[in-house]
């Protein structure tokens, strides 16, 4: 056994699952004011990425510009989605939820690439390719600034969540009908997570389309995303940051070891088992809270 | 005037759960059944292979899917897999030497055992967290189809499907490929028709309702839940192959990918769930919508002027299909059944509209 490698695996898989937690933080803030599971976060990523780019590429605004207006531009979609498609699914069966984001998820993508195309192309921060030397592990550059990020946008959202309107927001994600009793908007509550995820969403449409440029295939994260999120537990911001550095070891460890045997492409195998496993073992997830069903 | 309701009175529980207590119902059905028959003689038969044919095996898909998400209540999102698994079962058995009457079979019964592995999903979660599971098994089925070169002979492979032939008669020509299409349909619809009046219907509705309620009514709601997920995997195995023989000629993974299984969801949903009528519907829309979008697209661009993009032109048949079910949800969420029920119940007292109570 090669303890260096493992650790190599170890800890650039930890900084890649840090990654995927970016991502299910926005599944998170969804799933936790509102319970419907955004299945179209990863179009959303798409979206947000390819937004950045049009007004970096098309309309030549430099790139520290170009984030921030398109994290006001997705704050308003991410507004306008919820407002226009999911409100008046509230109250209704859970599979015509997912449905609803199933379809968003299948429009924005197609509407996307309808617009700006399908070709690849490349998202330039200017961090640099070469490796990190830490001692002797080889570590990539732009992982460990993604997963900066990621931390940094973790402990921002806990101090959001003890300002008044987090406290709004966990009080809507604990008990909507009590939190409406008081007075709280429960509409422009859910509205307002769903402004964070987008917003969330181009933060990772930024960073991923970095790693591995800005095309169709950045929507495909949800599947990591997804399990990243139901491992940690739905609602928990804290879990999503933990599973995903285990979910980032599992799997780059699991499929340097697997691929040689099965002939690669292991990783999306080990993912899906993850979630599977998680199901079955323990639905809410590792920090989830545990709903008591009544008849 | 068209629903005649005058003159039926049912003096015996046997009448009153007949089929159709309404006659008008009951001719409609008959009245298409005819038209289905008759269709090769009515229909361009590039029509009738490229359009009627593929709607009638998705149809007979998504009422196999509307059995386990709309009767049932359980979430499904791994159905193509398990037409993946009956797709390959029968073309491998078939390849084998063993006669196609069987090989359906076998089709079935494989796609029915991976599919009450599913149900084992239902067993612990339901709701969300079923969803996602089957979900995953998506692509746990969609990698195994991939990675394993002794199903499908690789990921870029496709399997030819050997000459396809049904109680001895070699089946080539388009009505014949037609006919064994509208044969399954009407088969996997009489079974559906039939389940909602049976003790099984009744239990699947009051599993879907609430299990825990069903399960102090002494419904066994556990066994009920593998019953439906083994019954609709039959249905989606068979309905796999059928597409594989009639309509596709060879069997590669990409046919039965994630897209394929949100697709079927798509119908269900756009049709209406737990609805017969909404199947056959909902279906025709999902599939016959891309097309109809691409070419409306292409004559508005022509008319106006326009210079599209291929590449835009090529994805907005997923735009629109995306908007499409968007705009379902939004207008009516119960789907295209509920539309027909609308229109039927307007006719049901017409026009003697003030006499509805």
């Amino acid at each position: 056994m090669d303890w260096i490698f493992l650790a190599e695996l170890s800890v650039n898989g930890a900084l890649t699952g840090l990654l995927y937690s970016l991502f299910a933080i926005g599944l998170v803030l969804v799933y936790k004011s509102s319970s419907v599971p955004n299945l179209a976060q990863g179009a959303l990523t798409m979206l947000g990425a390819y937004v950045v780019l049009a007004f970096s590429i098309q309309l030549g605004v430099p790139l520290w510009l170009a984030i921030p207006v398109a994290i006001v531009i997705m704050f308003f979609v991410g507004l306008g989605i919820e407002k226009v498609a999911l409100r008046r699914l509230a109250g209704r069966p859970i599979v015509m939820i997912l449905m609803m984001t199933l379809g968003l998820d299948i429009f924005i993508r197609g509407s996307t690439l309808a617009v700006w195309g399908g070709t690849s192309r490349p998202m330039e921060l200017g961090v640099s390719y070469d490796p990190f030397f830490a001692g002797p592990l080889l570590l990539s550059r732009i992982n460990m600034v993604g997963a900066a990020v990621s931390v940094a946008l973790f402990v921002a959202f806990i101090f959001f969540f003890r300002s008044r309107l987090g406290i709004r927001l966990r009080a809507i994600s604990d008990d909507y009908m009590a939190s409406w009793s008081v007075g709280i908007s429960v509409e422009r509550g859910v509205g307002l997570s769903w402004a964070l995820a987008s917003v969330v969403a181009v933060i990772t449409g930024v960073i991923w389309g970095e790693i591995q440029s800005v095309d169709q295939s950045l929507s495909l994260l949800l599947l990591k995303g997804l399990t990243v999120a139901v491992l940690g537990g739905l609602d928990s911001i804290l879990g999503a940051v933990l599973a995903g550095i285990l979910l980032g070891i599992v799997e780059n460890v699991g499929s340097a070891y697997l691929d040689p045997i099965v002939g690669g492409g292991s990783r999306d195998l080990l993912v899906a088992i993850v979630l599977i496993l998680t199901v079955m073992v323990r639905p809410h997830g590792l920090f989830g809270r545990h709903d008591i069903e009544r008849v | 005037m068209f629903y005649r309701q005058s003159g039926i009175r049912h003096r015996s529980y046997v009448s009153d759960s007949k089929l159709f207590p309404i006659p008008m119902d009951r001719n409609l059905v008959l009245f298409l059944f005819l038209l289905g028959l008759a269709a090769p003689l009515l229909i361009d038969t590039l029509y009738l292979n490229s359009y009627v044919l593929p709607w009638l095996i998705w149809t007979a898909a998504a009422l196999g899917l509307n059995l386990v998400t709309g009767w049932a209540g359980q979430l499904h999102l791994g159905y193509a897999a398990i037409m993946a698994v009956g797709a390959y079962s029968a073309v491998h058995a078939a390849r084998f030497g063993i006669p196609w009457e069987f090989a359906l079979l076998i089709a079935g019964l494989a796609s029915a055992a991976i599919g009450s592995v599913f149900a084992f999903a239902a067993m612990r979660v339901k709701g969300l967290y079923l969803a996602l599971t089957t979900l995953a098994m998506q692509f746990v089925m969609d990698w195994v189809l991939s990675h394993v070169p002794a199903i499908t002979g690789g990921s870029h492979a496709s399997l030819q499907s050997p000459p396809f032939k049904l109680l001895g008669q070699p089946i080539t020509s388009d009505a014949g490929l037609y006919y064994v299409a509208f044969g399954w349909c009407v088969i996997v619809t009489i079974f559906v028709l039939n389940m909602r009046r049976t003790g099984l219907g009744r239990a699947l509705v009051a599993v879907r309702e609430k299990d825990y309620a069903a399960a102090i009514l002494g419904v066994n709601s556990l066994y009920y839940k593998i019953v439906a997920f083994a019954t609709s995997s039959f249905i989606a195995g068979i309905t796999g192959a059928l597409l594989v023989v009639t309509f596709f000629f060879l069997a590669s993974p990409e046919q039965f990918s994630v897209t394929v299984s949100v697709q079927v969801l798509a119908m269900v949903i756009v049709g209406g769930l737990a609805s017969i009528i909404g199947s056959y519907l909902g279906a025709a829309l999902i599939l016959l919508m891309p097309g109809f979008a691409n070419s409306l697209f292409s004559a508005t661009a022509d008319f106006l002027g326009w210079q599209m993009d291929p590449e835009t032109l090529a994805h907005i048949p997923n735009a629109a299909y995306g908007a499409l079910i968007i705009i379902f949800l939004m207008v009516e969420p119960l789907g295209l059944g509920k539309i027909y029920n609308n229109i039927r119940d307007y006719f049901l007292v017409w026009p003697f509209d003030q006499m509805k109570k």
